[in-house]
């Protein structure tokens, strides 16, 4: 199953190796981590995307907290939560082309956010599986490059992570 | 007053009540050295490689239970000190080590002398930290044993640049630690204790099973009075020996791949198991698949999370201090108006006296050729059961076990998750250095200890009259074990030729050597090794013992706890 796990951890130098290092260690899968200070300096906020058993998941939740930097865990999937991850991708948009790239943008709620003689550059936000949705509607020869954050997560309503 | 960095570092190892620091100097140390020589507060002794520095101090705190210090200068000091780390980690040892690095400008630009330490030791410390400036310096000392020494213990290593160390600032050591990230759970959960109390008295067929847990967690006390209070069997692991007096009839000896006959038939079908500071190791219950065919309830008392329900699934689990945890279940017991199942309590001890009767570890008493165990048998006799005995790893490592009966906690000094050969004598160097007056055995392997034969050195320089009992059967004896069982007898390349003269090489270090060659001079050695004359002497028996001789009984990896292979059936 699919987990999202967030975390705060002291915001020190050498933490990201802490948990990326646990991940390879023990053999536990990472599709996608990101990091970031959050609104009190001394913390960083990451999220992490991770499949496995219940048991791993377990254990990875474990792990976690068994780091001396990390001051809280939580696996978001447990509950309900939103999800959002962030693309650019630059697309070939010359000809009549152009007109259809505005039109795909528009269908996803996208955001043409760079302009140039042959390309466009989109902004799209949602979940990983819409993000996924928009480039298969894209045709392949369209797609000049892609880049996108990996998701960050929240909890909904009460559901808060914080120290 | 203002203090340079190194003079911080003497300081906050002073305030630490550090009494030895094991180390070895260099170029990024040099200014701490410097300051270690102008105070009197701490001894520091000096090895003759740093991998023997860590061991030493890694020792020093299983036998005394204070936290071990250890000392090294920058790159190859680092390195040649991870396989002690790694081994400590293993363990959950605490220790501090201190380590040079070179200046905070040059970091980085592969400078001489130059590793990233804490990201070589990250995988094996329980915590690091670089510590980049020197008003951080010592806050962060007292977080290293803070940390080292709490919750599930572990080695911790501050990486002190060289001009940290020359820098200065105002010296205040905190008097306490708090950290909003780092607050180990110590009392176990009420109701998971009753729960756990009315289980123990329901159990038909009971196993006490604790790990090396109760001895870092000084609760042999609470483990014997469990075990006799509700009248339940009881086995130690590897790393748990001395946790229930191996001398009492309710011990089964050690569980496991060379655990006894009666202690694994006795963990596999037994009802509920109380697992106490253990973690179900792959050396410990084998195949994990076999070992849950068995229906069986089970308990786990550990105070680290990660370790419970890891490999095999717990009923009750139990985090905490295991001392707290069991005072609070031995309160409940003792309160209960019920009693444990007395007809169903003797049933379980027929069966266990059956299991009992096949006197798993029998081996040849008649032979020409010394047997190993007889040597292990005779030093329990020569030092009245009475010493601290450290090994070396593999087959001799298991006689130790199986043989010497160890009545007390932290009597027993092995590496036992890591395996690491070689810290059988600077383990013996820093058990004797924290009970001076006691008598220290190193049980070895002619391969073993030539992994830190240097280490004689050391102990000449600072007297330690350690006695080593080589067991020299001039093969790596437990690869040569596994090739005869499980490789058609290729003995590949674990034939140790060319050894030396261990009893000259122990007199060219200035200690005392013997070969012993026969079984009927195997007594009168030990006595003598063990007698007021050479008491102030390293003694260095080579007991030349049988090449043949295996470690049983043996459960094959992968196979079931039950499955094992008895000496009578090859």
């Amino acid at each position: 199953m699919r987990h999202i796990i967030s975390l705060l951890m002291e915001n020190e130098s050498g933490g990201l190796s802490r948990v990326a290092g646990l991940f390879s260690a023990r053999g536990y899968n990472i599709e996608s981590l990101t990091v970031a200070p959050t609104e009190d300096a001394t913390l960083s906020r990451m999220t992490i995307v991770t499949k496995g058993s219940e048991d791993v998941i377990e254990q990875i939740i474990k792990q976690l907290n068994k780091l001396v930097d990390v001051v809280k865990v939580l696996d978001l999937t447990e509950g309900s939560h939103i999800e959002r991850e962030l693309m650019l991708v630059k697309v070939r948009a010359s000809g009549k082309d152009r007109e259809e790239m505005k039109r795909m943008a528009d269908i996803f709620r996208g955001r043409i956010i760079d302009v140039a003689d042959m390309t466009y550059t989109i902004e799209l936000t949602g979940t990983g599986s819409k993000l996924d949705a928009f480039l298969e509607a894209l045709d392949d020869g369209a797609i000049l490059e892609t880049v996108r954050t990996g998701a960050s997560g929240i909890g909904r309503g009460d559901r808060i992570l914080k120290v | 007053m203002e203090l340079t960095g190194a003079e911080i570092v003497v300081n906050c190892l002073a305030e630490e009540g550090v009494e030895f620091v094991f180390g070895y100097p260099g170029g990024a140390v040099l200014n701490i050295y410097d300051a270690i020589f102008k105070q009197n507060k701490f001894k520091h002794v000096l090895v003759r490689h740093e991998q023997a520095a860590v061991h030493a101090a890694d020792a020093f705190s299983r036998a005394s239970g204070k936290v071990g210090v250890a000392l090294v200068t920058s790159g190859p000091g680092v390195t040649n000190a991870v396989t002690g780390i790694a081994t400590a980690y293993m363990d959950s040892i605490p220790v501090v080590i201190i380590s040079g690095q070179v200046p905070t400008p040059a970091i980085g630009l592969d400078a001489f002398q130059e590793v990233d330490a804490v990201g070589v030791t990250r995988p094996c410390v329980k915590h690091n930290f670089l510590v980049k400036d020197v008003k951080d310096l010592a806050a962060t000392i007292k977080k290293a044993f803070h940390i080292a020494a709490t919750g599930r213990p572990g080695p911790v290593l501050v990486d002190i640049p060289k001009d940290v160390t020359a820098h200065k600032t105002e010296f205040v050591y905190p008097d306490s630690v708090s950290m909003r990230s780092y607050n180990p759970v110590l009392k176990g959960h009420a109701g998971q204790v009753k729960k756990a109390a009315q289980m123990l008295l329901e159990a038909k067929r009971p196993m006490i099973y604790t790990g090396g847990g109760v001895i870092l967690g000084n609760a042999s006390e609470q483990v014997t009075e469990l075990a006799k209070l509700l009248h339940f069997p009881c086995t130690n692991t590897l790393m748990g020996l001395g946790g229930y007096p191996a001398s009492d009839r309710q011990f089964l000896g050690m569980p496991g791949m060379h655990g006894t006959y009666e202690a694994n038939m006795a963990m596999q079908h037994s009802d509920v198991l109380l697992a106490v500071g253990a973690r179900f190791d792959d050396r410990v219950i084998g195949n994990p698949a076999h070992f849950a065919r068995e229906q069986r309830r089970i308990i786990h008392i550990d105070v680290d999370p990660s370790s419970i329900s890891k490999r095999v699934k717990v009923d009750v689990p139990i985090v905490g201090d295991v001392k707290q945890v069991l005072d609070e279940l031995l309160k409940l017991l003792k309160a209960s108006k019920e009693k444990p199942d007395e007809p169903a309590l003797n049933t379980w001890w027929t069966q266990i006296e059956l299991w009992r009767s096949r006197n798993c570890l029998k081996y040849n008493r008649e032979s020409e050729i010394i047997k190993p165990q007889y040597v292990v048998e005779k030093l329990w006799e020569a030092t009245k059961g009475d010493a601290f005995v450290t090994s070396d790893v593999g087959q001799h490592q298991m006689w130790a076990a199986q043989f010497y009966k160890f009545d007390k906690p932290r009597r027993w000094i092995n590496s036992g998750g890591l395996g690491t050969m070689g810290v059988g004598l600077p383990y013996a160097m820093g058990v004797q250095l924290a009970h001076p007056d006691a008598q220290v055995a190193c049980v070895t392997g002619e391969s073993s200890i030539q992994m830190c034969i240097q280490e004689l050195s050391t102990c000449k320089q600072y007297r330690l009259p350690v006695k080593i009992v080589n067991l020299n059967n001039r093969y790596m004896g437990m690869v040569r074990q596994w090739q005869e069982f499980f490789y058609g007898s290729r003995y590949a390349e674990s034939y140790m030729d060319s050894l030396p003269d261990f009893v000259k090489l122990a007199e060219s270090y200035g200690h005392v050597g013997m070969r012993i060659e026969k079984p009927a001079d195997v007594e009168a050695a030990l006595k003598e090794a063990f007698s007021p004359a050479l008491k102030e002497r390293l003694v260095f028996m080579d007991f030349i013992t049988d090449q043949t001789e295996n470690v049983y009984p043996m459960v094959e990896g992968g196979k079931g706890l039950s499955e094992m292979i008895l000496a009578e059936e090859l």
